[in-house]
């Protein structure tokens, strides 16, 4: 019995339900920002997703394009999956953008190249965001 | 939607500001620790900029 206690006090893993984390993150991925005002974190959340929305917006206006997944070498398999699953990250603007008829082709020029690292930038700052927020839900930060 | 077109540099500049204030909010625990780490990614960021710009022009000639 002692045994069990003391290899419970040196190894705390235990699993966190499931309930407890999910809205926050999936608020979250919706509305970047949203998962940290839904847990009463107020100021934070409004600068993760003002800054998050920012970023995406001037991907817009720099006519940035969606990445499309793409097989093919490991390589362009890698950046344009990944590159779409970052896209997606962003949440809802995302689909806003797509569903109201953003489709920017990928063609040459610095500006609309950094549009598209942008567009991708902006998801990913989110799924920063998202790791905090469950970090937070599950007790690990304030 | 607007098409804005900005400089390399303006790029550079806005990209690191905004990444650097995601990096202080979700990295660090009181706002006095967010607000330094912050600060000190967004310098590192403009010192890394600068740093290869001029590398880059030193390289080139």
């Amino acid at each position: 019995m002692a045994d069990k206690s003391v290899a419970a006090a040196l190894n705390p893993k235990k699993s966190v339900p499931i309930m407890q984390w999910v809205t926050p993150v999936l608020v979250g991925w919706l509305v970047p920002g949203a998962g940290h005002i839904y847990q009463g974190r107020m100021q934070r959340g409004l600068l993760l997703g003002i800054s998050t929305l920012i970023c995406f917006l001037f991907g817009l206006m720099m006519r940035g394009a969606f990445f499309e997944p793409q097989s093919g070498d490991l390589l362009t398999t890698l950046i344009y999956t990944g590159g779409n699953f970052a896209n997606k990250m962003v949440g809802l603007p995302y689909f806003l953008a797509t569903w109201l008829g953003y489709n920017q082709p990928d063609v040459a020029g610095h500006v609309h190249d950094y549009g598209t690292k942008f567009l991708a930038g902006a998801g990913l700052l989110n799924v920063l965001s998202l790791v905090d927020a469950y970090e937070i839900a599950t007790g690990k930060k304030d | 939607m607007p098409k804005i077109t900005l400089s390399h540099l303006e790029t550079a500049i806005l990209l690191a500001l905004l990444i650097s204030v995601v990096l202080g909010v979700v990295t660090k625990k009181t706002d006095k620790e967010r607000l330094h780490y912050g600060l000190y990614c967004f310098a590192c960021f403009i010192g890394t900029i600068f740093g290869l710009g001029w590398l880059m022009k030193l390289g080139h000639g």
